[in-house]
């Protein structure tokens, strides 16, 4: 009786990692049309490293370099806008974006197709990945030659930048997903993640100079991947003379590496618990 | 000679929320090539049914095959012999009309070719504009592109006429009649009767979770629902009677004097669902 024509197996792995590719060629175009989330994502660092670099353009509080010329507030608020922005393009965004796919039928069009999970995923840290890039191009780009920052030459600190860098985007694009379920629906997304994201800039060393915090709340915020992401920022982009002033008076980037590969891990967890294409019986 | 095993079964199909009995058992099958509509009042169980099928809800009792697999554990291969026009949504719509379906396409191993299926729905003229620039109807028209553009086996059509002027649905109805000859099986939910009746062979009625009548749409209802219905006023009072001889009936009424507004009335299929689902 059971004639019907058997399934065969046409979704492959190469099929997965084929569609991962078209998924973050869509999804970058989609992210470029949409105008609120390119602002509020893509150019709040650069509109924020502006105002800071303005405002504070005659202050000299920043610390001195190792010639002895002092740090200019552009160049103290590049490294913190750097992690700012994997912030914001990784979790910000994507928790945002998946929450109101989740509720506009998006994701519900998607499952009921052969459309691989991972290769949504791939689709969407792949977008993190080259927005990240685009925006920490486009901030050191400004700092550089609107506010004559000095970027580093030494290839080492660009290894360092590399690695920061890409693993922050993965870390925060990861945790975007799985925090992607907090919000009940789209509409509240934004009420619901941004204050998240806000609050943890301002005690993660983006806009507040994270030794002035008290002890206690810089032991909060060390809890939490952005302090870490801004740390290990500075550490490339800030003079060596300045290390004596964080935290422990080094950069610490094992603690860098540890403390953003445990929170990769918790965001896989979480992502593998909390992502459904749709709720069921909702 | 090799029979080949209906595309859908659906037997003592029971489904809850929350202490609620939506679907009370159903029984149907759909063969491979038919076409199946499914029709009834809003909140009757008609997408509640067609979710389970295509493994967006779970059922709470009964079993359901569908090309031969429980939706429940329906893998992504299973997808790929699926095209799904749910109910319309409201997404972003950030890609143009041939952007979207390409991508879509990308994802089937045998998909259809973009250009005919935007062709197929009429969408020539929008086919490099944005998708949320559309009217409604257009994006009901890129909705059915996005069901059919994987090459489906079977088809499921979940009220995909909504927002369509006269013209977008006679093409819709030509697409449909191509789908069929091609062999695909498709499964319509519909609140358009005449819809129904052009596209199905057979169709099931579905009111308070029950399938209520199910069989092919010209012997619905039975044969004295069919019967044509004669009716006239005299002295201000309305009167009706079913006769198989209407002619004959209406010859003898006129031997007592010119009856007033004197109608002769086949049911059509919209009086005869009409009829079955207020019982």
């Amino acid at each position: 009786m059971t004639a019907t024509i058997p399934t065969r197996t046409v979704v492959t792995p190469a099929r997965i990692v084929r569609n991962g590719f078209s998924r973050i060629r869509y999804e970058f175009l989609a992210y470029f049309r949409q105008g609120d989330a390119v602002f509020f994502t893509f150019l709040f660092p650069v509109v924020m490293l502006t105002i800071f670099s303005v405002a504070f353009s005659s202050s000299n509080f920043f610390g001195k370099d190792a010639a002895g010329h002092s740090v200019s507030a552009a160049a103290y608020y590049l490294p913190g806008m750097l992690a700012a922005g994997v912030l914001l393009s990784g979790l910000q965004n994507l928790a945002i974006d998946i929450a109101g796919e989740k509720s506009d039928g998006t994701l519900k069009r998607l499952a009921g197709t052969p459309l691989s999970v991972t290769s949504y995923f791939i689709g969407k840290i792949g977008r993190a990945l080259i927005t990240g890039v685009l925006q920490a191009a486009l901030l050191i780009l400004l700092a550089r030659v609107a506010f004559g920052v000095p970027i580093p030459t030494d290839g080492a600190k660009w290894l360092t930048f590399a690695w920061v860098f890409l693993l922050g985007v993965t870390t925060c694009a990861i945790l975007g997903i799985g925090l992607s379920a907090l919000p009940r629906s789209g509409k509240s997304a934004t009420a619901v993640i941004i204050p998240i994201v806000l609050v943890l800039q301002f005690i993660s060393g983006v806009y507040l100079a994270f030794t002035n915090l008290p002890t206690w709340l810089q032991n909060v915020a060390s809890l939490f991947p952005l302090k870490w992401l801004a740390q290990g920022m500075r550490s490339v982009f800030l003079p060596s003379t300045l290390e004596a002033a964080e935290a422990g008076g080094s950069w610490n980037l094992p603690g860098v590496a540890i403390a953003l590969a445990i929170w990769l891990v918790v965001g896989l967890i979480l992502a593998r618990v909390t992502f459904r294409w749709i709720r069921k019986d909702s | 000679m090799t029979t080949t095993a209906p595309a859908v079964e659906v037997r003592d199909l029971h489904k809850n929320y929350r202490g609620v009995e939506a679907l009370r058992g159903v029984d149907f099958d759909i063969a491979s090539g038919e076409t199946f509509a499914l029709l009834g009042p809003n909140g009757a169980g008609k997408s509640t049914t067609i979710e389970i099928l295509e493994g967006y809800r779970d059922r709470t009792s009964g079993t359901v095959s569908v090309l031969g697999v429980d939706p429940e554990h329906g893998g992504l291969d299973w997808k790929a012999r699926l095209g799904i026009v749910l109910q319309s949504s409201g997404e972003q719509g950030a890609a143009t009309v041939r952007e979207q379906l390409t991508h879509f396409a990308g994802f089937y191993p045998n998909p259809r070719d973009v250009d005919e299926v935007i062709a197929a729905v009429g969408l020539e003229e929008k086919a490099s504009s944005l998708i949320r620039k559309l009217s409604g109807g257009q994006r009901r028209r890129v909705d059915v592109a996005l069901g059919i553009i994987g090459r489906p086996e079977l088809l499921f059509l979940d009220e995909p006429t909504t927002g369509f002027d006269p013209e977008a649905r006679r093409q819709f109805w030509t697409l449909i009649e191509q789908l069929k000859s091609e062999g695909t099986t498709i499964l319509l939910t519909t609140h358009y009767l005449d819809e129904a009746a052009q596209l199905s062979d057979r169709a099931g009625i579905v009111a308070d979770g029950r399938l209520v009548e199910i069989g092919p749409i010209d012997t619905i209802g039975g044969a004295a629902a069919r019967v044509p219905l004669v009716r006239w006023t005299r002295d201000g009072v309305v009167h009706e009677e079913r006769t198989e001889r209407p002619g004959e009936f209406v010859a003898h009424l006129t031997t007592s004097g010119e009856p007033e507004r004197l109608e002769v009335i086949r049911p059509s299929l919209e009086d005869i669902y009409l009829e079955l689902v207020a019982k």
